[in-house]
């Protein structure tokens, strides 16, 4: 199997085919929006954080590659019930290391434009390259 | 006023926003009909005598289009604008006859056909090069230098400011000497024989949707399509296992992606160093890019 194979494994495809946590949010108290604009590839969070500022409900809507999209629905179900400074703190090892496929540079701003959203949804400095 | 079109490569788009911004020019785009081809009724409405430029690319490098620009250099001129064409995507594919076409200006890059990057040509009218400004300063564009003011040189030497791309001009010597020998007329044929038998191929695959004129005969060989259920990143992905190189994306030409509501697209683009294998291999690959997103 070849780098560009191991890309669109089982868990991959299975996220972009059947996403988690798709939708809008309503009483979302956080959003983020962001697009990559040489792919076309968007990802929009809604996040709602609760009075013991934990995430307890997180939502993505968008549209893209399956990279892309996988990334968000995985990255919905990471910070699904995490205290927000679990979030903050999240970084981009741990976006990659729970996608574990191996990417081009390329590809790797597809698989990093879900925890940018968040950055900003979660009004961090955005420093995830896109 | 200017009359671009929607299709143009975003190369004939932003020197346009630079004179509309600099200049305040007013600009008015040509559509285009599902079918890829220019709505050319809409030239009746758009051309007025206030019209001064009137520019489009002769082959469009999605939809493959070879657009009609004798018939739309004429219109220009009866109101008395100037056509400037862009033959980018044309000029490594197909013969050129600027006199034929009566383009005013018309513009082609080095590294589309076979040649080295940072070199292109433009051609013009040899009046409308003498009433030009020159662009940049520079050795070889002056005839005499005083205080205050200077005479530039004859054309085309005032437009070649400073040391030239010797390199680059010598390579793409190379480039025309090479297309010549095999002669443009039998690109253009060995294009049209492999887009017409990939057509064929890619409208038999279900799920595959391909863009532009479905005619050879007015059209590129460039083929873009789309997969259902697979983006366009995820099919180049794919077909690169497989060892075939598309284009992914909107191809530098976001305002004709967005009038077909399409994200990306995927591209094929077929030359002199293709054959029918080659095309037969695009089927197969995108056949596994159907398997893997099924």
């Amino acid at each position: 199997m070849s780098i560009s194979y191991d890309m669109y494994q089982e868990q991959i495809l299975d996220h972009y085919k059947h996403p988690r946590n798709k939708g809008p949010l309503a009483g979302a108290t956080k959003n983020g929006r962001d697009s990559n604009p040489l792919c076309g590839d968007e990802v929009v969070l809604h996040v709602k954080v609760d009075g013991s500022d934990r995430i307890a409900e997180v939502k993505f809507e968008g549209q893209g590659c399956a990279i892309s999209q996988a990334s968000a629905s995985m990255l919905t179900t990471m910070v699904k019930g995490m205290p927000l400074s679990d979030a903050e703190g999240l970084g981009k090892d741990a976006v990659l290391k729970k996608l574990g496929i191996p990417l081009s540079a390329v590809r790797l701003k597809c698989a990093l434009l879900s925890l940018h959203v968040l950055k900003l949804a979660l009004g961090q400095k955005a420093d995830v390259p896109t | 006023m200017t009359v671009p079109t929607i299709m143009e490569h975003h190369s004939n788009h932003v020197p346009w926003h630079f004179v509309k911004d600099h200049k305040g020019a007013v600009l008015k785009y040509v559509d285009v009909k599902d079918d890829g081809t220019l709505r050319m009724e809409q030239y009746d409405d758009l051309l007025t005598n206030r019209t001064k430029i009137v520019t489009v690319t002769l082959c469009s490098n999605v939809l493959g289009t070879i657009n009609p620009v004798q018939e739309i250099a004429k219109r220009a001129h009866e109101v008395g604008a100037i056509c400037v064409v862009d033959a980018a995507q044309a000029a490594p594919h197909m013969p050129i006859d600027v006199q034929a076409l009566d383009a005013d200006f018309l513009a082609f890059s080095g590294h589309k056909m076979l040649g080295p990057t940072g070199i292109g040509v433009l051609y013009g009218k040899q009046e409308l090069f003498e009433a030009t400004e020159p662009l940049l300063g520079g050795g070889e564009m002056i005839r005499e230098v005083h205080l205050g003011w200077a005479k530039w040189n004859d054309v085309p030497y005032k437009f070649e400011g400073g040391t030239p791309n010797i390199a680059g001009a010598i390579g793409l010597g190379a480039a025309v000497d090479y297309l010549t020998k095999i002669g443009m007329e039998a690109v253009r044929g060995h294009e049209i024989e492999i887009t017409e038998y990939a057509l064929e191929k890619l409208a038999r695959l279900k799920g595959v949707t391909t863009y532009g004129p479905k005619d050879v005969k007015k059209r590129a060989g460039v083929v873009s399509f789309t997969i259902d259920g697979a983006h366009p990143h995820d099919i180049a992905s794919i077909l690169d296992v497989e060892g075939i190189c598309v284009r992914s994306g909107h191809h530098c030409a976001q305002p004709l992606m967005e009038r077909f509501n399409l994200p990306a697209t995927a591209r094929a683009s077929f030359y002199i160093y293709n054959d029918m294998d080659d095309a037969d291999a695009l089927v197969a690959g995108i056949k596994k890019v159907q398997e893997v997103f099924a």
